[in-house]
């Protein structure tokens, strides 16, 4: 785009003394003011999109595409990431007995399964959990919460919000938290072990600073009352249906309990889509020397207890390192490259259309 | 005839008062009058349905979100019209109160116009407009007579004479008027002027017209030419709505499973499937209801009220003499002003200053010009001294002020700055012109002694006095039109004035040849004898009369030619020029005689030296029959147009033959009368199908309605081309009304077309301005303002749509309900807005000079189906590129730098983000003309997007009752990936749309583009050279 002022000098826009009213204004004229704006002469800017002015576009963005594609590109290859399905649909899985697990069983159903990573993971490691054909995006089930209660207002704990029917009352006693999606919290238990000839090693898994900062600190609050007692704060409601236990005995600790405990965080923020994964836990790398979890024999301990069978789902591990743009992705990178590429393209087909018909516009006469 | 006394004669029928409405609403029907219409409009009845769905089911958006813009928007619209409707009061109210001197009790009252009742007796003084239709009692000249200007219903000023009725024509002041018992029968109320009476401007010197009050009111003739003022819902809308409904009946798929987690409640599940599958339709209807959202209703809305300030406030439209500018009345057709085909124009007034002026006279060959004779180079020959002698004679005008009798001769000696009074104009610029010119001619008047008047008619087309001078001779001095005359004339310089006459009426002025022969005594008295049997016959008297006149002038000498000049309107001639140049037809119907519309047609040069006329007059009719002369007519036509239908897009070029047809309104009244075997179409289609090929087309002897009854047929033809209809009498009215955009001319012949009209403007010339640049240019900005509109929301919505896929169908909205709410009203609102105010894609001086340019955007081009097509495709590319974009980007993998999981508000944000800063920014490539405040408006736009949404998602607001959007926006900020994303998928939305612009330009660029690129060379050379000078 090329630089085009107007040639419409200012001076149009001042009024024109002499052409005024005749007669010193003793006839009152409706007489337009001579202002730019007015007059639709304001000074402007006028760029045309011509091949010539569009040329050099093209080949900028195409020559600053490219490089930040291969970057990501190779950003993302370098991300180490480790995916088990342990659904158990398939009879050879161990997880396949607790397929059919249900709400109300009484007796947890663990299942180990092992696996092998290949290569070892040098940084930070972030191990999530996956669910699939989960509709967490439903209308139904978004709206079925309530924020001020998850914020600690006191009157919404024990009157819970409409949105959360079905899930609001539970035997005359308000539920807390309220909603389909705090009763359908995830709840199956994993942990990693390492296996040293045939020890197993447990991997050290951080469960705090999985969720967002602002969620954990200001989004969702404990109800506020006398003392730190959260039994005593959470008198009055029940369970949510398809939980084991209350709410305010999701973690020991009391900073990590009630509606601030992070995995409840973590499954009340819905995701976008029906496949989607959330953060479980942290492995931090202990020292400079090894890394975070090196090639080896690992296992996976799951205590069985969320059924998605039912609705046809899949339940994954996820074990992934993160780099500055997040978790493996070749998406963006290819893009990336793709989008630079037709770009220097289609500035080389510009150019040449450019050269053979570029006479045309400026020769050509103006048809009266 | 004498009427029975007392009262058993009075019909008891009842007469409406005189007031005049044309105000839509009363002070108690606005509001429900004003809803229904407005709701009568499809989309806010539309609107107001998805409203009511949104109360009474549950849908995925509050009610708020539709309720308040649909509020708003009636609001807007009703203060709007309310405000309109104001005005009309208003004017209506000064006509109605203007005051009228009538009789009572023997006593003069002055009374309200309104207040005037059937049977009242009116007295109207000089140069006072009647307040209704009249019957002539009696007036302050002696003979019973007045002069009466017909011009606020037929347009012409000329006077003519009316006479009182016999009966009371005695009576002269207020008792004996008042003593007056009678009764008048008359026709009930009809619609046709020329059968019965006129309203009428007086101009008679101290002429005191009693006259009783006969139809009044809405029942005035005038009144009952005007149509009933309908809505006139723009073209464009429609076809914008047409486009838009069918777009979003989306199928939904209304299965939905019931997983553990997510169960219904009792009463939802224990409803009916069909009502279920009801529900969800309609829920998915209020989800894509923004599609077509209200907000562009009042972005429309806005952009023709605000956009119509800059007709008024344009200064070149501004006339200095009449301290007049623009007033626009109804600023819903402001782009059809950039859409007409057909212009219909009235010929006086509009075309002509309706001022008669003697510009030269042909002697014997030798042309004079009033000054060159004013300086005494005038030879004293016998030829020049009969000639203006003649002309000196030879009328019938009467001197105002002089009630003898015979002003008719010697007017000039009288007095010189009395005013001249004829039925005839030409006659008065005649006579008035030789009055400026020659006292020295004057000098050796003789006395002449008038024996006969041998009166004009329109069938011999000229008239004669028989004169006897001091010195005993008879002359018969006879002027004419050249066409009745020549023949007549048996020596002269025929050839020489014949030539000249020619190249006058070519000229556009109105010619009149003069000539004399010298009586003997003998002749003079044969001819006295056969006049006066003639006149004494009692049959056939107008018969034997002509036979008589036509013995009587014969064998002329022709003494030469004058010309008189109706001057055209300034810049008229430049104006319709620049109007056929852009594509536009342009018809004059007036109601004169032929030959002076022909003039001046001519004289504007709406027909040109080449152009070939075709007559469809009643004369040519009487001689053929009319079946015969149409197809005649349409075989000339269309022959010439076979063979040149390649040329057709080439358009008006020089070399091409023009056909430029003349209709009088009998003629036109015979086509359009139904005929009775049925076949009753075949003239009018005939007779359109001739018009569409001629260049220009000039109706004469038209009655208002007839100028409607044209505009319409044009209106209805099958292609329904944009009309304007331009007038500025009362005359023209109906046919403002009538034609899609009705421009009013404020002139001398009183406000009412201005003020019934759409537009109004001082001048005819302006309306070359208006059309070609202020027509161009809103017709521009609104196709973009309606298709931008379209898109931008198919951007919107779209990915809404597509998420349905992934959300199971449940009409999960994508974005958080302020995105929702906002978008339309505040984040995309402005720039389009303003866009619609102040977009110049050429400067306004390109398109006055290159007037062809309006046929780029003729035919609705920017609205067609291709063009919207385009920006169809063009908005479901965007959606699928922001949607499948955020898709890959969030699916199953970790876009932060912390391992930390983005929710479905994050996506939608970032969807919402692409789709904020490419819709900007696409109609920031569309902007032709970046002044400081489209600068401030987009980028203010963006800036305001961002500002919110951190306000927004930066506070736990306590009146929510959720929190969704919490650091929703700032997360999304410190994520790397999605910045990358944004960046990549805003450059590949807005990447087909440059390349389309590019190459369109390049290989098949437009008039307008290539105008567009020439100035853009000049100016960069321009700077080019200023900076390699410094």
């Amino acid at each position: 785009m090329a630089v085009n002022y107007s040639v419409k000098e200012e001076a149009d826009g001042h009024p024109s003394g002499g052409v005024g009213v005749p007669g010193g204004g003793a006839v009152k004229t409706r007489k337009p003011d001579n202002t730019a704006f007015k007059q639709q002469r304001l000074p402007a800017w006028q760029p045309i999109l011509t091949a010539g002015t569009v040329l050099p576009a093209f080949f900028i963005i195409g020559l600053i595409f490219i490089p930040i594609g291969i970057g990501i590109f190779v950003t993302s290859n370098n991300i180490r990431e480790y995916e088990i399905d342990y659904t158990g649909t398939e009879p050879s899985s161990p997880c396949n007995k607790c397929l059919n697990v249900s709400w109300d069983s009484t007796t947890p159903c663990t299942c180990t399964i092992n696996f092998t990573l290949e290569h070892s993971f040098e940084s930070n490691v972030f191990m999530y959990y996956g669910l699939s054909n989960f509709y967490q995006n439903h209308r139904r089930y978004v709206k079925s919460r309530d924020d001020s209660q998850l914020n600690g207002d006191n009157s919404s704990l024990l009157n819970p919000s409409k949105e959360c029917e079905p899930y609001r009352i539970n035997e005359d006693k308000p539920i807390a938290p309220c909603g389909a999606i705090a009763n359908s919290m995830f709840n199956d238990t994993l942990e990693l072990y390492r296996i040293d000839n045939d020890t197993r090693i447990p991997i050290t898994l951080i469960k705090k600073g999985i969720a967002w900062w602002t969620d954990k600190n200001v989004k969702f609050r404990n109800p506020t009352g006398d003392g730190n007692n959260l039994t005593a704060l959470f008198q009055g409601t029940t369970k949510p249906v398809n939980w084991p236990k209350p709410v305010y005995m999701l973690d020991s600790e009391p900073d990590n309990n009630g509606f601030i405990n992070e995995d409840f965080i973590v499954w009340m923020r819905t995701a976008a889509l029906p496949t989607f994964r959330k953060l479980y836990r942290l492995i931090e790398r202990k020292n400079n020397l090894q890394p975070t979890l090196q090639a080896g024999k690992y296992s996976l301990d799951i205590a069985y207890n969320y059924p998605v069978h039912s609705f046809d789902g899949r339940k994954r591990m996820i074990l992934s390192t993160i780099s500055w743009m997040g978790g493996k992705n070749p998406f963006l990178g290819i893009a990336y490259i793709t989008v630079g590429s037709i770009c220097f393209f289609l500035g080389v087909v510009l150019l040449i259309i450019h050269h053979k018909y570029g006479n045309r516009n400026t020769s050509a006469d103006i048809p009266n | 005839r004498e009427p029975p006394p007392g009262t058993e004669a009075y019909i008891p029928q009842r007469f409406p008062d005189n007031r005049i409405v044309s105000s839509k609403y009363t002070f108690w029907n606005f509001v429900p009058k004003n809803l229904f219409e407005q709701f009568r409009r499809i989309a806010n009845f539309y609107f107001l349905i998805i409203f009511l769905v949104q109360l009474i089911i549950d849908t995925p958006t509050s009610p708020v979100t539709s309720g308040l813009p649909l509020l708003f928007v009636i609001t807007v619209t009703a203060i709007k019209q309310g405000y309109e409707d104001w005005l009309r009061h208003k004017a209506d109210n000064a006509m109605n109160q203007c005051p009228v001197h009538f009789i009572q009790h023997g006593k003069l009252v002055r009374k309200q116009s309104r207040k005037l009742r059937v049977g009242d007796i009116v007295m109207v003084k000089e140069d006072e407009t009647f307040p209704c239709d009249l019957i002539f009692l009696s007036s302050s000249r002696g003979d019973g007579t007045c002069f009466v200007t017909t011009a606020s219903l037929d347009g012409e000023s000329s006077h003519k004479t009316y006479y009182a009725v016999q009966d009371t024509k005695a009576f002269h002041n207020e008792q004996e008027i008042d003593a007056l018992h009678a009764t008048i029968e008359c026709e009930q109320p009809q619609p046709d002027l020329y059968n019965y009476c006129f309203t009428k401007k007086s101009h008679n010197t101290n002429c005191l017209i009693p006259g009783v009050a006969i139809y009044t009111g809405m029942e005035t003739k005038m009144a009952l030419n005007y149509q009933a003022k309908s809505q006139k819902r723009s073209a464009v809308e429609n076809k914008a709505l047409i486009n838009t409904v069918l777009k979003y009946v989306w199928q939904s798929e209304p299965f939905r499973d019931e997983p553990w987690y997510n169960q219904k409640t009792e009463p939802e599940r224990k409803r009916n499937l069909f009502l279920r599958a009801f529900t969800d339709f309609l829920a998915f209807m209020v989800l894509f209801n923004y599609i077509i959202p209200v907000s562009m209703y009042v972005t429309v809305e806005m952009q023709k009220f605000l956009g119509s300030y800059f007709l008024t406030w344009d200064e070149e439209m501004f006339d200095e003499d009449t301290g007049e500018g623009p007033l626009v009345n109804t600023s819903d057709l402001n782009e059809e002003l950039g859409q007409i085909e057909y212009v219909f124009t009235d010929k006086t007034g509009t075309l002509t200053e309706n001022n008669m002026e003697f510009v030269e006279c042909c002697i014997e060959g030798h042309v004079y010009v009033p000054h060159v004779i004013c300086n005494g180079q005038i030879l004293h020959d016998c030829t020049e001294d009969l000639f203006f002698r003649a002309l000196c004679l030879c009328h019938t005008v009467q001197v105002k002020d002089d009630d003898s009798v015979d002003g008719l001769k010697k007017n000039q000696l009288s007095r010189r700055s009395c005013i001249y009074i004829s039925s005839s104009p030409d006659e008065v610029a005649l006579v008035e012109g030789i009055q400026r010119i020659f006292p020295k001619v004057l000098c050796f008047c003789f006395r002449f002694e008038l024996l006969e008047v041998l009166s004009f008619d329109s069938v011999r087309r000229r008239m004669s006095v028989i004169v006897r001078s001091s010195t005993g001779d008879i002359f018969l001095f006879c002027k004419g039109a050249d066409s009745s005359i020549f023949p007549r004339v048996k020596e002269g310089k025929i050839d020489q004035i014949r030539s000249r006459v020619e190249r006058n009426a070519v000229e556009g002025l109105r010619t009149l040849c003069v000539a004399y022969k010298k009586l003997t005594a003998e002749e003079y008295s044969n001819a006295q004898k056969l006049l006066q049997n003639a006149k004494l016959a009692l049959q056939d008297r107008e018969k034997k009369l002509a036979e008589v006149y036509e013995k009587i002038e014969r064998d002329f000498i022709l003494l030469g030619a004058t010309a008189v000049e109706d001057r055209l309107q300034e810049k008229a001639a430049d104006t319709i020029e620049a109007l056929q140049k852009a594509g536009i037809k342009v018809w004059v119907l007036t109601g004169d005689k032929m030959e002076t519309a022909a003039a001046t047609c001519y004289a504007c040069k709406l027909f040109r030296r080449n152009t070939q006329i075709l007559e469809l007059t009643t004369k040519k009719i009487e001689e053929q029959s009319l079946h015969d002369v149409l197809f005649d007519l349409s075989k000339t036509v269309l022959r010439h147009n076979g063979s040149l239908t390649r040329d057709t897009f080439s358009g008006l070029s020089t070399d091409m033959q023009d056909y430029g047809l003349i209709i009088d309104g009998a003629a036109l009244s015979l086509i359009m009368k139904p005929r009775q075997d049925g076949s009753s179409g075949n003239y009018r289609e005939l007779f359109l199908e001739i018009c569409r090929n001629c260049s220009a087309v000039l109706c004469c002897r038209m009655a208002p309605l007839q100028k409607a009854q044209i505009v319409k047929l044009i209106k209805l033809s099958k292609e329904h081309p944009i009309t304007l209809a331009i007038g500025d009498g009362a005359n023209d009215v109906s046919m403002i009304l009538e034609a899609h955009v009705g421009i009013g001319i404020i002139g001398k012949e009183g406000r009412q077309a201005a003020r019934n009209s759409d537009y109004a403007i001082p001048k005819f010339k302006h309306l070359k301005k208006m059309l070609l640049v202020h027509g161009h240019f809103y017709y521009v900005r609104i196709s973009e303002l309606v298709q931008y509109f379209f898109y931008k929301n198919v951007c919107f919505i779209f990915p809404q749509f597509l998420y349905q896929f992934f959300c199971g169908f449940s009409q999960q909205t994508l974005y958080d309900t302020a995105y929702l709410t906002l978008y339309n009203i505040s984040f995309t609102s402005l720039p389009i807005l303003l866009y619609g105010l102040m977009e110049q894609h050429v400067s306004a001086d390109t398109l006055k000079r290159e007037p062809s340019l309006y046929r780029d955007v003729a035919k609705n081009a920017l609205l067609r189906w291709r063009a919207f097509i385009y920006w169809t495709f063009l908005g479901v590319f965007d959606a699928v590129v922001f949607f499948f974009g955020a898709y890959f980007l969030f699916d199953n993998t970790i876009v932060t730098s912390n391992g930390q999981m983005f929710g479905n508000w994050t996506f939608g944000t970032l969807v919402f983000t692409v789709l904020v800063f490419t819709v900007t920014l696409k109609l920031a490539l569309d902007t032709h003309y970046w002044t400081w405040i489209n600068h401030f408006m987009i980028w203010g736009s963006l800036v305001f997007y961002i500002i919110f949404s951190l306000l927004w998602g930066g506070i736990i607001w306590p009146f929510l009752n959720y929190q969704r959007m919490y650091y929703v926006f700032m997360q999304m900020l410190s994520s790397g990936p999605a910045w990358l994303g944004i960046i990549l998928l805003i450059t590949v939305s807005l990447l087909p749309d440059v390349l389309k612009k590019v190459l369109c330009r390049q290989l098949w660029p437009t008039a307008t583009e290539r105008i567009q690129v020439k100035y853009f060379f000049i100016v960069v050379s321009f700077f080019v050279s200023e900076v390699s000078n410094n």
